[in-house]
C-alpha cells in the first residue's frame, strides 16, 4: 500500500507515493537524493538528522514521510540562497565548527531553529539547545562559537549599497 | 626547514603556522559531503544481518527457507556458504613470555558453530531495498543452545571459566612482559620509603562516530574487477587485508574508495567482517551489495576501546623521587582479535610506562583475554590514554599519601629539557627512545594559567559552601607518528607504517597531491595544502589534495596514531623536495646558469646573486613542452615519495582539571580544563585547536560520563543513546589551551601530531581533581571507578 503525498522541500513542492513506514529521513535520502541530511542513530538520539518541518527543528528519523504531507521542509541543501551561505553557514566555516562534518547539517538546522527564536543567545543558551545534537570531533566550543558568529552577523544592520557603490 | 617562532607555530612567511579556514568545509556546511551511504549505484541492492542475541550460544540449525520467499529477497548467505573463506586477519603478532605466538582464532564472515558475542553475524540477507532485507531478516529462525559466558577478563582467565575459542585454554591470548628484569623492580621496590598501590579499571568505551560504518561492494564481471566504498580510515590497508588474507582476490583487481568518513577515532581503522563478507557476496549476485549499520548494530559491533584491570605500584624514595615501577593489567580483547586489538595493551601502553619521569626501574606484565564481548581495539590514544591514566594517577594519589603537593612531585622526577639535537634523546626503561621534551615548562605554563595560589586558597574556603573543589594534573607524553617499519617489524607489526605523498605538479603549475594519509575531520585538504603552497611559494587555490582511493593514490598506510602531518606530511615534503631539485636544473638551463647555482624561493627559481629569474609555473609548463631543455632530464614535473619515519615522535603536555563536587549529591561539575600541549611545529593552530578540543572532550567524557556495561549474560546492557552517556554540549566548560613548541628533531617539518593528546592527557587530569576535591573534604579515598556518576562519588564521601 502506499500513500500519496505532497511535501513542499526548499521550497520545490514533490508529490510521491510512499510506504507508509517510510521515515522522513529517507523520503529525503532516498526519494529525493537530497543527502545532506544524516541517520547517526535511527532513534531520534544524535540530531544528524535534524530538518526543519513547517520552521520547527524535527529529527526527520523519528517522523514518517506521510506526517509531512502538506509541510514545508527546509534542509541544509535549502539555507544557502542566491549562491550565498547562510550565516550559519560561513559562521561554521570561520569558527572552525565542524571537522568530520557528519553531524554539521542538523547542528545548523537545530541552530536556525533556535536563532530564530533567540536573536542573542547565551552561550549557555546555545549549549543547552544543542542537548538534542551529538558531535564527537569538536568538543562543541567551536560549534557554540559559530552560533554566535552567524547570531551577531544576523542582528548586525544590513549594509545598505548606495547607489553608487552598487554600481561599482 | 620551517623556523619555529616559539608560539605553537612554524613560522615562514607562507601559510604554513597561520590559521588559514578550512577549504573542505564548504561542501559539508551545504550537505554535500559524500559519505558512503550518500551513494547507490546501478542495480543496488541492500543487506541486513542476522545477528546472535546471545552472547555464547550453540547454532544448532539456521532456517532461511521462509526468508528466501520473502518479497523482494535477492539472496541469503550463512556461515556454512562462507565455510572455506578465511577469517579476518590480525595486523600484529605478540608473542607469549615463553615465545609462543599468541593464540589467533579464527574470526569468520559468518559464523556457523557457535556464536561469541551479542551481534555475532549468522546470516546475511541481501533484498531489492533495505526494508525488505529487514523483513526477510527477521523471518530466519535460529535454533540456539545458550551457554554459559564470561565479560570480565580477570574471571575469563580462572579455571572453569567458559572458553571463548575451545582451542584457547584459560582464554589467554598470550602474556607479555616488558622493561627491567622483574627481580630488580622487586627490589627497588622493596627499598622504596613509600610504596603507592593502585588497583582500577580503565573501562571499556565505545568509539561512537556519529557516521555509523557503511560499505557497498561492487562486481563487474566483464572486467573481473571490484569496487568497495567504505567508511574506513585506511582504504589501502583495507584492500590489503581483504585481498591478500580474506578473499585472495589479487589486489589489482580491487579499489577501495573512502571519500567523506563521518569521524573514525581509531574504529574505522580496523578491517571489519561486513567489507570481506559484502565483496564476496557481489561476486555471486553480480549486483552491487550495500550495508549501513544502525546504531545497535555500531555498539556492539565497532571495536570498543580500553577496558584494562590494573594493579601498579609506584615506590618512592625518601626525597619523593620514584625508585620502582611495577604493573600488572588485564586486557579485555573481546571475543575476536581486531586488526591491532593485540598491539593496544603492549608496545601502545607498556611502552610508555616512563611516563615523563626518570623512574629507574619498571617492569609491565599483561595478559590479553578473550571473553564473550565486543572485540576491543585502538580507540584514541590506543594505550597510551590507559598508560597516562595509570602513571598520573599515581602521582597524584603519591602526593596525596605522601603530603606532597602533586606539581612539585613531578618536578621532582621530570626528565630534564633535551632537544634531540644538541642533548641525545632520552633511553626510557621501556624500549623507546624520546626525541625531544621540555616537560618542566608545560606545568610550569599550566601552573600559571591557572593561578595555583590563588586555587588552593579557593579550594579552602569553599568546603564551607557545600561544595568541594579540587584540582588535578596529568602530565602525559605519547608515541605518535606511526611508525618506523623496522621498529614495528621488530615487535611484531605485520606491516610496514611509513607514507606515501605525490606531487603532481600540472603543467600550468597548478599542483595535485596524492597522499596515502585519510582525512575523517582532521583537515588535510587545508593542512597538507598550506604545506605545499608554502614549501612552492604558490597560492593555496593552486593545491588540490586526493585522498582516499586506491585507484588515484600509489599506496598508503592511512591515518591514526596521529601520524597524517608527521608521516604522510614528511613524504609530500620529500617529493617538494624533488620537484624543486628537478625543476632547478630545468630553469638553471632555460637561465643559463649551473643548477647548483639556482635558489628557489617564494615560489622562483633565481641565479644567486643576480636578478635573473623564473617563476616556478613557467618552469611546470617547460617540463611538460619541453622545446628548450636539458638534453638528459626527463620531461614532466611529477614527483613520489615514500617516507619510512626515523623514530616515533612524543608530543606531550600538561593538562589541568578544576571540578567543583557537591557534597550532598556527589554531582562533578566541571570548572576549568586547561591544556597545555607540545606537539612541535604546528602547521595550523586552528586546526591544532580543534584536535585537542575533541580529544578532551572525549577524555572527559571517559572520566565523567562513558562506559559500556555489559551483564553476566554478555549483554550491552547501554547499547543505545538512551543508555550510553555521550557528552553534550552542556557539559563542558571553555576550554583553556595554549601551546609550546619542541621541534620533533627527526623530521623536515619539526612536527609531532595533534590527533589523540586531548584524549590521553585529560581523564587523569578529571579524575585526580574528583580526589583531590575528596581528599580536600576529608574523605582519603584512592579510586572512584569511571566515570565517576554522581551515585559513585557520593558512595565515596560516604566511607
Amino acid at each position: 500500500m502506499s500513500i500519496k503525498i505532497t511535501v513542499t522541500v526548499n521550497g520545490v513542492k514533490h508529490t510521491d507515493k510512499v510506504e507508509p513506514r517510510l521515515l522522513l529521513v529517507h523520503y529525503l535520502r532516498d526519494v529525493l537524493r537530497l543527502t545532506g541530511t544524516h541517520v547517526g542513530c535511527d532513534t531520534s538520539g544524535c540530531g544528524a538528522c535534524t530538518i526543519l518541518v513547517n520552521g520547527k527543528a524535527t529529527k526527520s528519523c523519528t517522523m514518517l514521510a506521510v506526517q509531512a504531507d502538506k509541510a514545508k521542509v527546509t534542509t541544509i541543501e535549502g539555507i544557502a540562497s542566491n549562491g550565498e551561505l547562510h550565516p550559519l553557514q560561513e559562521g561554521f566555516n570561520q569558527c572552525h565548527g565542524l571537522q568530520c562534518g557528519f553531524c554539521t547539517p542538523g547542528i545548523i538546522m537545530t541552530a536556525c531553529d533556535l536563532l530564530k527564536n533567540n536573536k542573542k543567545p547565551s552561550e549557555e543558551e546555545i549549549r543547552v539547545a544543542l542537548e538534542g545534537n551529538f558531535c564527537r570531533c569538536t568538543g562543541y566550543e567551536n560549534i557554540v562559537k559559530s552560533i554566535q558568529y552567524a547570531a551577531d552577523k544576523m542582528s548586525a544592520p544590513k549594509a545598505r549599497k548606495t547607489k553608487k557603490e552598487a554600481t561599482v | 626547514m620551517s623556523t619555529n617562532n616559539g608560539n605553537g607555530t612554524a613560522a615562514t612567511g607562507g601559510p604554513i603556522g597561520k590559521s588559514v579556514k578550512r577549504v573542505e568545509d564548504k561542501r559539508f556546511t551545504m550537505g554535500h559531503g559524500k559519505f558512503t551511504d550518500d551513494i547507490v549505484l546501478p542495480g543496488q541492492t541492500y543487506a541486513a544481518f542476522v545477528r546472535s542475541q546471545y552472547a555464547h550460544a550453540k547454532i544448532l540449525s539456521v532456517d532461511t527457507s521462509a526468508a528466501k520467499a520473502m518479497p523482494g529477497v535477492v539472496a541469503i548467505y550463512t556461515g556454512a556458504d562462507v565455510a572455506a573463506v578465511n577469517g579476518v586477519p590480525c595486523g600484529w603478532q605478540v608473542n607469549f613470555k615463553n615465545g609462543n605466538a599468541m593464540k589467533e582464532p579464527k574470526h569468520p564472515l559468518l559464523v556457523a558453530d557457535k556464536t561469541r558475542h551479542v551481534g555475532d553475524a549468522i546470516a546475511i540477507v541481501i533484498a531489492e531495498s533495505i526494508e525488505e532485507a529487514f523483513d526477510a531478516a527477521q523471518t530466519v529462525n535460529v535454533e540456539y543452545e545458550e551457554l554459559p559466558c564470561v565479560v570480565d577478563a580477570f574471571k575469563a582467565t580462572q579455571p572453569g571459566a567458559p572458553l571463548v575459542h575451545d582451542d584457547v585454554p584459560n582464554n589467554i591470548c598470550y602474556d607479555w612482559a616488558l622493561g627491567n628484569p622483574i627481580e630488580e623492580v622487586n627490589a627497588a621496590m622493596s627499598s622504596a620509603a613509600h610504596v603507592t598501590t593502585l588497583e582500577f579499571i580503565n573501562q571499556r568505551l565505545v568509539p561512537n562516530a556519529i557516521e555509523p560504518r557503511c560499505y557497498n561492494s561492487s562486481y563487474d564481471a566483464i572486467n573481473d574487477k571490484y569496487t568497495l566504498y567504505t567508511s574506513t580510515q585506511n582504504p589501502h590497508v583495507i584492500r590489503l587485508l581483504m585481498c591478500a588474507f580474506v578473499l585472495g582476490i589479487p589486489e589489482h583487481k580491487v579499489r577501495v574508495i573512502s571519500y567523506d568518513v563521518g569521524g573514525g577515532f581509531g574504529s574505522k581503522i580496523f578491517h571489519y567482517t561486513e567489507e570481506a563478507l559484502l565483496t564476496w557476496c557481489t561476486k555471486q549476485l553480480g549486483r552491487p551489495v550495500k550495508w549501513t549499520a544502525e546504531r545497535k548494530e555500531s555498539f556492539v559491533l565497532d571495536a570498543h576501546g580500553r577496558d584494562h584491570i590494573t594493579k601498579a605500584e609506584m615506590g618512592f624514595d625518601s626525597g619523593g623521587k620514584i625508585v620502582a615501577l611495577r604493573v600488572k593489567t588485564y586486557a579485555n580483547l573481546g571475543a575476536y582479535l581486531s586488526t591491532f586489538g593485540s598491539c593496544v595493551p603492549t608496545y601502545l601502553h607498556g611502552t610508555l610506562m616512563q611516563g615523563l619521569y626518570t623512574t629507574p626501574k619498571i617492569n609491565i606484565d599483561v595478559t590479553a583475554v578473550f571473553t564473550h564481548t565486543t572485540a576491543v581495539d585502538a580507540y584514541r590514544g590506543a594505550g597510551r590514554p590507559e598508560a597516562t591514566y595509570l602513571l598520573e594517577r599515581l602521582m597524584d594519589l603519591a602526593a596525596h599519601e605522601m603530603k606532597i603537593d602533586p606539581a612539585e612531585l613531578r618536578f621532582r622526577n621530570f626528565i630534564p629539557p633535551f632537544d634531540g639535537v644538541n642533548q641525545p634523546g632520552y633511553q626510557t626503561q621501556v624500549a623507546l627512545q624520546y626525541d625531544s621534551g621540555n616537560y618542566h615548562a608545560a606545568l610550569e605554563k599550566g601552573l600559571e594559567m591557572l593561578g595555583y595560589e590563588d586555587f588552593r586558597k579557593a579550594q579552602k574556603e569553599s568546603a564551607n559552601n557545600g561544595k568541594l573543589l579540587g584540582v588535578g594534573f596529568s602530565t602525559y607524553i605519547e608515541a605518535c607518528g606511526i611508525a618506523p617499519s623496522a621498529v614495528v617489524g621488530s615487535l611484531g607489526a605485520r606491516a610496514g607504517l611509513f607514507e606515501f605523498g605525490q606531487i603532481r605538479v600540472q603543467p600550468t603549475g597548478k599542483v595535485t597531491v596524492y597522499t596515502g594519509a585519510h582525512s575523517h575531520g582532521q583537515g588535510h585538504e587545508t593542512t597538507f595544502a598550506q604545506v605545499v603552497a608554502d614549501k612552492l611559494g604558490i597560492s593555496m587555490d593552486d593545491v588540490e589534495i586526493v585522498h582516499g582511493d586506491t585507484e588515484k593514490i600509489g599506496f598508503g598506510m592511512g591515518t591514526y596514531g596521529s601520524r597524517s602531518i608527521a608521516v604522510g606530511g614528511t613524504a609530500i615534503v620529500k617529493s617538494i623536495e624533488k620537484v624543486i631539485e628537478k625543476g632547478k636544473k630545468i630553469a638553471a638551463h632555460l637561465l643559463e646558469a649551473s643548477a647548483d647555482d639556482i635558489d628557489f624561493a617564494n615560489g622562483n627559481f633565481t641565479v644567486k646573486g643576480t636578478d635573473k629569474s623564473i617563476a616556478f609555473g613557467n618552469v611546470a609548463l617547460t617540463a611538460y613542452v619541453p622545446h628548450n631543455y636539458p638534453k638528459d632530464l626527463e620531461p614532466g614535473l611529477d614527483f613520489s615519495s615514500f617516507y619510512d619515519p626515523a623514530n616515533f615522535t612524543y608530543p606531550f603536555g600538561c593538562h589541568i582539571a578544576v571540578v567543583e563536587v557537591d557534597k550532598e549529591t556527589g554531582k562533578v561539575a566541571l570548572k576549568r580544563f586547561i591544556a597545555v600541549d607540545d606537539f612541535g611545529n604546528i602547521i595550523n593552530p586552528m586546526i591544532v585547536e580543534g584536535q585537542v578540543h575533541g580529544g578532551v572532550a572525549q577524555g572527559v567524557g571517559q572520566a565523567l560520563f562513558e562506559g559500556a556495561e555489559y551483564n553476566e549474560h554478555g549483554q550491552l546492557v547501554n547499547a543505545s543513546y538512551m543508555d550510553y552517556c555521550m557528552p553534550r554540549a552542556d557539559d563542558f566548560p571553555i576550554f583553556e589551551t595554549a601551546t609550546q613548541v619542541t621541534p620533533c628533531p627527526h623530521n623536515p617539518l619539526g612536527v609531532k601530531g595533534a590527533g589523540e593528546a586531548g584524549a590521553i592527557g585529560s581523564t587523569p587530569a578529571v579524575v585526580n581533581a574528583v580526589i583531590d576535591a575528596l581528599w580536600s573534604g576529608g574523605h582519603e579515598v584512592k579510586d572512584i571507578r569511571m566515570p565517576l556518576t554522581s551515585e559513585r562519588v557520593w558512595r565515596a564521601m560516604q566511607n
